[in-house]
């Protein structure tokens, strides 16, 4: 019994990790269909602007809450970047813009090495995220704990903008139907610029967390890309309860997996298991359901 | 209100619709038929900026809208209904007319007076778009180009593929919104009878090209059948 409450538990803490990284990408590849390789390089500067908040600040606890905000901005800014300047032309084009955003991700991957170096930087864990808490049985340590918490926030505040703002409405409308809403008034030029600013953001916000359990290097971000489309494929495109369930799932299986064989091993089960679900259940978790789906 | 001057549009390098003078007049309903593949629904896409005119302009009010985007020409008053009871089938029908009315100083209002004209859409306001049939999903398209608070309405073939009761109110709201003046429609239809009840004047297009036109009234009907070669 303790021991299926310390997998679920370890498998809930690798899912929220998971869900993290994947959350900005089931706006962007889930809900806009933009293949964006450079989605892990956003990843990796969240983590680097965690270190560089740090830097300058000193205190892990304040540098590691201001770090949230700024990273956020970070990501989403070089987002929007990518969008206007290349995405924009290559909607429709897949293939290119596979290619095009993976050379992006080389860049700026490079470009972390020139500024930071090619080592591994720390970022330190503020004081009351320290520790672990005993929970049934089984510790977990705080800094995933954490990560529980900001995933269920940053879960919890996409799904209230997406389904009771006006702007979310808009991004479902333009997800749904771009011909339609662009006749509805709707500009869908400035909701994809919105739409890529907030998921690139949100990997932003992925990246900052995720120093609390690793370290950074130019390459971070490679690490949870593939783990972040398989979340979203697996959930079903566009669907954030999918991607939710499907991270838990994929924590959980890697847990499982891990008890009784190596990480790599317990990572290629996961991936049989994916394409074995994927076969027979190629639409992932969820989808709409519709008379129409015009 | 609307003028096309030698509006040629297409898919790709092929021009579908070729050379096409059509004015809608303040307050006026025309019509337009043809067959299938006349290039019905290609004009409009063009008129209201889906697709780009490979040559000649658009103008709404005398200002060129030729060049903007759809969503400007929206906002300049042109509102626009496709064909196929189009709706944004994943939101509710309530989130279906809000999209249109947010950011508008009477958007409540708005849909309120939507909702009285459609009144079978009252008890589906939670439902989500895609379930509802075909008649009410037409009544919903036509709900939300009308919170637009347009001075041009473009219909195609607001009547295809719906039940014939629903058939009737929605022609009876055309001919109602056209009566009630201040709005300007263009109607594609392929029913005749309703075309040309609706409608003052109207075209015939034929193999991309405006085989004829006129103004509605006796010897319209046969005139449009020889056009159209019936």
């Amino acid at each position: 019994m303790d021991m299926l409450v310390g997998q679920l538990l370890t498998g809930l803490s690798t899912g929220s990790i998971l869900l993290l990284a994947a959350l900005g990408l089931s706006l962007t590849y889930g809900q806009m269909g933009v293949i964006n390789m450079a989605h892990g390089e956003f990843i990796m500067a969240g983590c680097y602007t965690a270190y560089v908040t740090q830097q300058v600040i000193g205190d892990a606890g304040v540098s590691l809450l201001i770090a949230l905000p700024i990273g956020f901005l970070v990501g989403g800014l070089m987002g929007f970047i990518l969008e206007a300047l290349l995405i924009r032309r290559l909607y429709h084009r897949p293939l290119d813009t596979l290619l095009v955003t993976f050379g992006v991700g080389l860049i700026l991957q490079q470009v972390a090495r020139d500024s930071f170096g090619a080592q591994a930087v720390n970022v330190s864990v503020p004081e009351f995220l320290r520790g672990g808490v005993d929970i049934l049985g089984t510790t977990l340590p705080k800094t995933r704990l954490f990560i529980m918490a900001l995933a269920i926030v940053a879960v919890t505040a996409v799904t209230l903008v997406l389904r009771f703002t006006p702007a979310g409405r808009r991004i479902r409308a333009v997800v749904g139907n771009r011909d339609l809403a662009e006749t509805a008034g709707i500009s869908t030029r400035k909701v994809d610029a919105a739409t890529f600013f907030i998921g690139s953001g949100l990997a932003g916000i992925a990246g900052v967390a995720l120093t609390l359990i690793g370290s950074t290097s130019p390459t971070t971000g490679q690490s949870y890309l593939v783990d972040a489309f398989l979340v979203v494929v697996a959930g079903g495109m566009g669907r954030i309860k999918g991607a939710v369930i499907a991270a838990v799932a994929l924590g959980t299986l890697q847990a499982v997996f891990e008890t009784n064989s190596t990480a790599s091993l317990a990572k290629v089960g996961v991936f049989i298991v994916i394409v074995v679900f994927l076969q027979l259940r190629p639409q992932g978790l969820f989808t709409l359901r519709t008379r129409s789906l015009a | 209100m609307l003028e096309l001057r030698d509006l040629s549009c297409g898919y790709g390098r092929s021009a579908v619709v070729q050379g096409i003078d059509l004015e809608v007049g303040t307050d006026e309903v025309v019509s337009i038929m043809g067959h299938n593949g006349a290039g019905k629904t290609t004009l409009l896409r063009a008129v209201v900026g889906l697709i780009p005119a490979m040559g000649g302009t658009v103008a709404l009010d005398g200002a060129d809208v030729t060049a903007k985007p759809t969503n400007k020409r929206v906002k300049d008053g042109m509102a626009y209904v496709p064909q196929g009871q189009q709706c944004f089938a994943h939101l509710s029908t309530l989130e279906n007319l809000r999209l249109v009315a947010d950011g508008r100083g009477r958007g409540k209002a708005l849909i309120a007076e939507q909702l009285d004209m459609f009144p079978a859409l009252k008890g589906l306001l939670g439902r989500q778009a895609g379930l509802l049939s075909g008649g009410q999903r037409q009544q919903l398209a036509i709900a939300r180009a009308l919170i637009t608070e347009p001075r041009l309405l473009i219909l195609d073939e607001p009547t295809e593929g719906i039940q014939p009761n629903v058939v009737a109110e929605i022609e009876a709201t055309v001919v109602d919104l056209a009566a009630r003046g201040g709005l300007s429609v263009l109607l594609v239809e392929q029913h005749l009878g309703f075309a040309l009840q609706a409608a003052s004047r109207y075209y015939v297009l034929r193999g991309g090209r405006i085989a004829s036109h006129g103004e509605t009234g006796s010897g319209a009907e046969t005139d449009v059948r020889e056009a159209m070669a019936i």
